[in-house]
């Protein structure tokens, strides 16, 4: 026998590896990138790193194929043909920015809000925020509000946190898992490792999802729940759990607001507020002398009864936990009501409520830890309830996600359940107050030619007289955010911007600035209706509605033909950036952390990074904090110079890691002029565990919120209160009564007064309400492709090979019913428009929804993918039919389509039917092949290793 | 499996060219030498270039033809490269035999001898190509008891042919001894592919999704690993619709019992016809030939495709 | 080269996987990252063509199929990442005519020699595994190579000695060892969960073991349903019946 090869089996391949941080998502995974004569080779996760710990999703491994991409952007570029066409000529960089500058000072020096700065999937926007607030317009946001703004906000007013990036279960001692709705496109490594724990240690995973995909796939028990009815499942838990005592009376009284009184008096303006003392403090009753009484002189606080309050009037206090338990007690949750809506058993609600307490009570546990709470009071040990939630999009989606989202945060606070060993946990520097201090800026004489705005655009309303509204109530900013449509929008309305900029609904603008979001296609509801707007002209001025569009991006994305000037982007792996703790950090629940991302490699076009050209923009345009007295540039080193230089307030800057001069300073602290260099050396993060005492019951945890004060999270060290009941919405409730100095305009009114609810509370979603069930029966929504991230992954050549086109996916059951089989063709109609698509069959589904994967769609000539890539024939969006307005009301008014609470778009509340179609087996509509701009990389005809490189054209 | 024409044509051409050269050693052995110089060069020509060709083309699908050689190493374990080996090795008492065979005069047992070893080494040979298939337990269509048989009548059947079309066109239609060995051919070609046609399509599954995943009973495709084909789907998942192939099936029958009738009728008809019936017979018996080896690979299906959704095999 | 080496003998390492069913999410990262390993190691180029075209096609090694099972609230759906199983007996390498597809006597890892290989495909048709990919640029036979060119690599960590797709997986559905010695992490995990081998009866004997989904339901996590009865007095509504059970649990 001939003897075996020989192999190398210490091969290598590189010359080089460097470590930076993954952009291939929002999950910022540390990577190590492997490179030879400067190219990039392999890609892993950096095992040292605190949110991936080694690992890598496929998004993250195909990252050499997004940064060798033939649809990158080379050369900054000028539109010459109309807008949409694909026609450009390239341009110098000092054009573009002299261009941009002449459009954007002409705004600033007459009126900053008619910039609309957008940012999308932006990661630095504690600097795009600053700098539109130094430019002075209100009107910035990134994609939250299209996204999960339902999430963030219902749980930064409930309980001062939130899930992904401000919380995460305890996956190690977790022993029931709730999984609710599409969530594989956010904290993607995170959670899947561990999902990976929670199987090893043998917990129990429930997914309420309408589709058994992705993480749904390998639960234990699967609720193939109706979409939008969610809310109405949680409540039913609740009433199950409520009606048996399997409650937390202990952490209720402790945590919670619940026995905070709340003025019966209906009529007047303080009916449904929280009853306070002549000093402001709040009252509660006193269980045992039966009389209200301040927090803290309370022997026992009662959680119901009825006390007449101090003072004149007949005013009556009720515990505020009365009327959330009233609510949820109602027949209206119970477990038969409840089913008949969700689509499922009643048997199966009363089951689940009992794991839930099962799991939260007889599988209580203590930890060994002592620790103080904000009162002084020293405990000698932590008890932990093994019960944890995540939910994401699916929930947050729909125009009832706001309620929903507070409903699942009163099921986990009843059980006792956040900041526990075993529940969920808070990531600093969350908690924060309920809801944080920071406010919108943009109220009235806050906008001003020439002047910087007095704080930040975006922040958190506590009632309406923090509104951004005009005198007759009319909103101030162009996505309507902070207004009486949408109060407490934290993340703005970027879905909304370009159809009110055209309908100059409120007001048309002069120049709209985006960064990163595919607003032309995949990002916007109605796509074909925002493609109208972008390209609509104005009678008057002849000009476009939206005269001028700047764009920048890295890549040919379908919004790119409708700019007209483009500024094109690095990749993630030839630039500087930081995960700041000013913005999303990174931080894991035993400690705050942040990163940065460092240039592995030089461009090799002419592209520059999006902040630096910030920067260079704000300079030029001499914005406060940007240029020195002498008006020079402040970071002429660009954005990395921002990054070590930058300071918030005195010793906050955007790193918290290896600040003070010699780099042994954390949390706050000097300029370190070697700060990336201290961070390089760390692998491009930095991390601070909390010790054993600080790490649970942080809302009240006086060790812990001493040190958060002291490393700049939070203003003071005052127990964080969780709000069963919503005094903010109340307050939004008694204006439309017509109680105080800020109150909607009539027109508002009843729509403010129904769902600012200050007990959460479930609605059937708008578009199910507005339309004929017999007409549109069905539920469609999408889901996650977990290999995907919207609509990058299409350029990228090996995830493209895994889902190049998408199918409309269909119950088995139901689809025979209708006589359709697999791989028929049918039209899909809404009642704001119909495509084509092909239908797949599957048993995992709930038979009243059809879906399909998020974002696999493109128009053709778009990416620089071939005219014909299956993408553009076979592939589709559902974005077509989705609505970007709501019905008419009766006066004719429509109401974005969003959550009324806080505007977040309501992307899952579709409704549509299915029908059989004939013709070609290509998907509708089809758009005219957009145009390839000079300069892009020709797309390589094979690709190995030999030739990952392409050639310009 | 895919159709490959390469691989079509290697069996067919290769398997017609050992055929007519196994028949041709017969011949030399029993009746020595070539009674006449041109068809006796003609004849050898054909054997030796339709086997070359076909196994020049058998080339054409490698992904490293000049590496070829490297194929005669492992017979020990490999019909692919026993089948390389024999055909190889068949060239040297084909070539001896085919230069004595012409050449007047030669020694009549060395002949003989010759005549007979090449016989035996072109039908091995068959009989190896054939093996490359039946050996395959991932293909149970190819594992009937009927595959290496149907190879080596197809090769003797269109070598036959392809001799009384040579003999027709040499003046010799009427050899009797021919005749018959070529419609019983003929004939047996067309029964035992009738056979095998009746087993594959009798063939109760054996292996199933669940088996194939481990999971059991019930289980369906969801979702293929990628929207793009792969290797393994177009190499493995060809399927031709029964409609179809019941179509081509008839034509295989169709063109078998057409040359049969054209042998026969070459046969009775002795004169100027002959040759053109015979000729007419040979390309009827190779289109025969190509639909039914076209058939044989279009109607295998892989135990592979049972995790691309084949419910069964 | 063909003929196979004994791996009867006793000690004999057999290297491979074990992938578990029940935790795979189908997330693509081992596919990924196989792919992005290979493209520049052993396996390279491992060609993509067209891949910007109507018709991307590339070759992989490692792919992740969606099955389902079960109907109703009982269907379940499942990931399946498939690669080379590196059986014991492959009739891959004894089809193979010139001995470039081999099974390695030191760890049972089944290869092939990117330079004697002619390209022929038949191992492929002999796996029934659908295991073995064609490079169609490169004219030779691509398969897992369970990284070979990491699992000793000395220019590794020695953690990072291992396949890449064991290395990105997420969820830890990936496991690698020696399923030749019964005391190694991952044959202890196979013989505790019952791991399987695909077509058994075809006999190859697959070194790589998937482990089955767990029984699903009530059963996970030891966790029970708590009866819910009402609590408190009265026949009053349910609000005043909870509301007297909390007057007595605080009293």
């Amino acid at each position: 026998m001939a003897s075996e090869p020989k192999v190398d089996l210490n091969l290598k391949t590189w010359d080089e590896v460097k470590t930076t941080t993954c952009y291939m998502c929002a999950c910022r995974c540390g990577i190590k990138v492997y490179l030879k004569d400067g190219t990039v080779k392999y890609i892993e996760g950096n095992r040292d790193h605190p949110v991936n710990k080694g690992v890598l999703c496929g998004k993250g491994s195909a990252g050499i194929m997004q940064h060798y991409s033939p649809a990158r952007l080379t050369k900054p570029l000028l539109r010459v043909g109309p807008r949409g066409s694909g026609e450009f000529r390239e341009i110098e960089w000092e054009e573009a920015l002299r261009t941009a500058t002449t459009w954007l000072s002409q705004v600033r020096s007459t009126d900053p809000k008619k910039l609309a700065l957008f940012t999308g999937r932006d990661q630095s926007q504690a600097l795009t925020g600053w700098w539109a607030s130094q430019f002075g317009t209100p009107n910035f946001a990134a994609h939250g509000g299209f996204c999960s703004v339902n999430m963030a906000a219902a749980g930064l007013y409930t309980f001062g946190g939130s899930f992904w990036e401000f919380g995460e279960p305890d996956w190690d001692r977790t022993k029931y898992f709730l999984l609710f709705g599409v969530a594989e496109d956010h904290a993607s490594n995170p959670i899947k490792t561990g999902l990976g724990k929670l199987k090893k240690n043998g917990a129990k995973i429930v997914s309420i999802n309408p589709v058994k995909s992705g993480y749904s796939a390998i639960a234990d028990e699967w609720v193939g729940i109706r979409p939008g009815t969610d809310g109405l499942f949680v409540g039913a838990l609740v009433h199950q759990l409520l009606k048996a005592g399997k409650i937390d009376l202990d952490y209720l009284a402790r945590y919670t607001n619940a026995g905070h009184l709340v003025a019966r008096d209906p009529g007047a303006a303080d009916d449904g507020l929280i009853a306070r003392d002549r000093y402001g403090k709040i009252l509660v009753l006193d269980a045992k002398s039966k009389k209200p009484v301040t927090v803290d002189k309370a022997d026992q606080v009662a959680l119901h009864g009825e006390v007449k309050l101090p003072g004149k009037t007949k005013r009556i206090g009720v515990p505020s936990f009365q009327f959330v338990a009233e609510r949820y007690l109602s027949d209206e949750y119970s477990a038969e009501k409840a089913a008949v809506h969700c689509g499922i058993e009643a048997s199966t609600i009363e089951r689940i409520a009992g794991e839930l307490a099962h799991a939260a009570f007889e599988q209580a546990f203590e930890l060994d830890i002592a620790w103080t709470d904000t009162h002084g009071h020293k405990h000698d040990k932590m008890t932990g309830r093994p019960v944890s939630m995540h939910a994401m999009r699916g929930i947050s989606a729909h125009s009832n996600g706001f309620h929903t989202c507070r409903s699942i945060h009163i099921l986990q606070i009843l059980l006792g359940t956040i900041d526990v060993p075993g529940g969920f946990l808070y990531k600093p520097p969350f908690p924060k107050a309920a809801p944080p201090g920071l406010k919108p800026a943009g109220k009235i004489g806050e906008v001003n030619p020439l002047k910087p705005l007095p704080g930040a655009p975006l922040g958190f309303v506590a009632g309406p007289e923090d509104l951004l509204v005009n005198e007759d109530g009319s909103p101030r900013r162009i996505d309507k955010a902070y207004s009486w449509d949408a109060p407490i929008a934290a993340h703005g309305l970027m879905h909304t911007v370009i159809t009110n900029a055209a309908n100059k609904d409120p007001y048309g603008i002069d120049v709209l600035f985006m960064y990163m979001a595919n607003m032309g296609w995949n990002s916007s509801m109605n796509t074909t209706g925002i493609m109208e707007h972008l390209t609509k002209i104005d009678e008057e001025t002849g000009d476009y509605v939206i005269p001028k569009f700047i764009y920048s991006d890295a890549y040919y994305s379908e919004t790119v033909a409708y700019a007209d000037l483009i500024l094109p982007d690095t990749t993630y792996l030839e630039r500087w950036d930081c995960i700041s703790m000013l913005d999303r950090p990174i931080s894991e629940p035993h400690g705050p952390a942040d990163s940065i991302r460092r240039p592995v490699v030089e461009p090799d076009r002419d592209v520059r990074p999006f902040q630096t050209v910030m920067l260079d923009l704000g300079a030029r345009l001499g914005l406060p904090g940007m240029v020195r007295e002498d008006m020079t540039p402040k970071y002429p080193g660009g954005y990395a110079d921002y990054i070590v230089n930058h300071e918030r307030g005195p010793g906050i800057g955007p790193l918290a890691g290896f600040r003070g001069a010699d780099g042994t300073k954390q949390g706050t602290g000097e300029v370190n002029p070697n700060q990336l260099d201290d961070y390089i050396k760390n692998g491009c993060f930095w991390k601070y565990d909390l010790p054993e005492h600080m790490r649970y019951y942080r809302m009240a945890n006086r060790d812990y919120l001493e040190w958060a004060q002291g490393f700049g999270f939070n203003p003071n060290a005052n127990q964080i209160m969780f709000n069963l009941y919503s005094e903010t919405m109340q307050k939004f409730r008694q204006a439309a009564r017509g109680h105080g100095d800020f109150v909607p305009p009539q027109v508002h009114r009843r729509r403010v007064e129904s769902f600012f609810d200050p007990v959460p509370m479930w609605y059937a979603p708008f578009e199910e309400a507005m339309t004929d069930a017999r007409e549109f029966p069905m539920h469609a929504i999408t889901q996650r492709p977990m290999a995907m991230y919207h609509s990058w992954g299409s350029q990228n050549a090996w995830l493209r090979q895994i889902l190049g086109r998408n199918w409309l996916y269909m119950e088995r059951g139901r689809a025979k019913k209708l006589g359709m089989k697999d791989g028929d063709w049918v039209h899909v109609t809404s009642h704001h428009g119909r495509i084509k698509v092909q239908l797949k069959l599957m048993n995992g589904v709930n038979p009243d929804t059809v879906w399909t994967w998020n974002a696999i769609g493109k128009r053709s000539g778009a990416w620089n993918l071939d005219k014909n890539a299956p993408e553009a024939k076979k592939g589709f969006l559902l974005n077509h039919i989705i609505s970007d307005l709501l019905p008419a009301r009766g006066d004719g008014y429509r109401y974005s389509n969003s959550d009324p609470v806080t505007g977040q778009a309501a992307w899952f509340d579709l409704r549509v039917r299915v029908e059989k179609a004939d013709g070609a087996e290509m998907s509708e509509p089809q758009f005219e092949v957009t145009k390839r701009p000079p300069g892009l990389f020709k797309a390589a005809m094979k690709i190995g290793s030999r030739a990952l490189r392409g050639t310009r054209s | 499996m895919h159709p490959a024409y390469s691989v079509i044509l290697f069996t067919t051409a290769s398997g017609a060219g050992y055929g007519l050269l196994a028949l041709l050693g017969l011949t030399g052995a029993s009746h020595g030498s070539a009674s006449d110089f041109w068809f006796g060069a003609v004849s050898m020509l054909v054997a030796l270039g339709l086997i070359t060709a076909g196994l020049l083309s058998s080339t054409f699908h490698l992904g490293h033809p000049e590496r070829a050689w490297r194929a005669f190493s492992q017979w020990r374990s490999s019909w692919l490269s026993r089948e390389g080996v024999l055909a190889v090795a068949t060239y040297v008492p084909a070539c001896l035999f085919g230069l004595l065979w012409v050449l007047p005069g030669s020694n009549e047992t060395l002949l003989a001898v010759l005549g007979i070893i090449t016989a035996i080494l072109a039908m091995v040979t068959v009989i190896c190509t054939a093996m490359i298939y039946a050996s395959l337990a991932t293909i149970r269509a190819w594992r009937h008891w009927l595959v290496v048989p149907v190879y080596v009548i197809f090769s003797i059947a269109t070598g036959a042919v392809l001799l009384f079309a040579l003999a027709s066109v040499f003046g010799r239609s009427g050899i009797p001894a021919l005749g018959v060995i070529t419609i019983v051919a003929l004939v047996l070609a067309g029964i035992a592919k009738l056979v095998y046609w009746i087993g594959i399509d009798n063939m109760k599954p054996i292996y199933t999704m669940g088996d194939a995943t481990g999971l059991g009973g019930d289980v369906r495709q969801w979702e293929l690993p990628h929207t793009s084909e792969n290797y393994i789907q177009s190499e493995m998942g060809f399927r031709v619709a029964r409609k179809h192939a019941r179509k081509l099936r008839m034509i295989v029958g169709a063109c078998l019992l057409a040359a049969l009738v054209l042998v026969w009728a070459a046969f009775g008809f002795e004169g100027d016809a002959a040759p053109v019936f015979a000729v007419l017979a040979v390309l009827l018996v190779s289109v025969a030939a190509v639909v039914e080896r076209w058939l044989f690979f279009a109607q295998a299906r892989h135990v592979v495709s049972l995790f691309y959704g084949e419910q069964s095999v | 080269m063909t003929t196979l080496p004994d791996t009867t003998k006793p000690g004999q390492k057999k290297l491979g996987l074990v992938i578990d069913l029940d935790t795979c999410v189908g997330c693509q990262a081992c596919a990924v990252s196989c792919k992005e390993w290979n493209t520049q190691g052993y396996s390279a180029p491992l060609t993509d063509l067209e891949p910007y075209g109507p018709d991307p096609a590339g070759a992989w090694l490692n792919r992740i199929h969606g099955y389902e099972t079960g109907e109703g609230d009982n269907a379940r759906g499942l990931h399946f990442p498939r690669s080379c199983l590196h059986c014991e007996t492959p009739a891959c390498v004894t089809v193979c005519p010139t001995g470039a597809s081999y099974k390695r006597e030191e760890d049972g890892i089944v290869l092939v020699n990117p330079d004697t290989c002619i390209g022929c495909k038949l191992c492929s048709w002999a796996c029934p595994y659908g295991a073995r990919e064609y490079d169609q640029d490169d004219g030779v036979m691509k398969k897992c190579t369970l990284c070979v060119d990491r699992i000793y690599n000395e220019n590794l960590e020695p953690e990072d000695r291992q396949p890449a797709c064991v290395r990105a997986c997420p969820t830890g559905a990936r496991h690698f060892g020696d399923l030749g010695d019964e005391n190694s992490d991952v044959s202890k995990l196979v013989k505790a969960r019952g791991g399987f081998d695909l077509l058994p009866q075809m006999d190859y004997k697959p070194v790589n073991k998937y482990l089955p989904p767990r029984p699903r339901r009530d059963t996970a996590g030891g966790v029970k349903s708590t009866p819910l009865e009402t609590v408190g007095k009265g026949d009053g509504s349910l609000a005043e019946r909870v509301f007297s059970w909390i007057d007595e649990v605080l009293s």
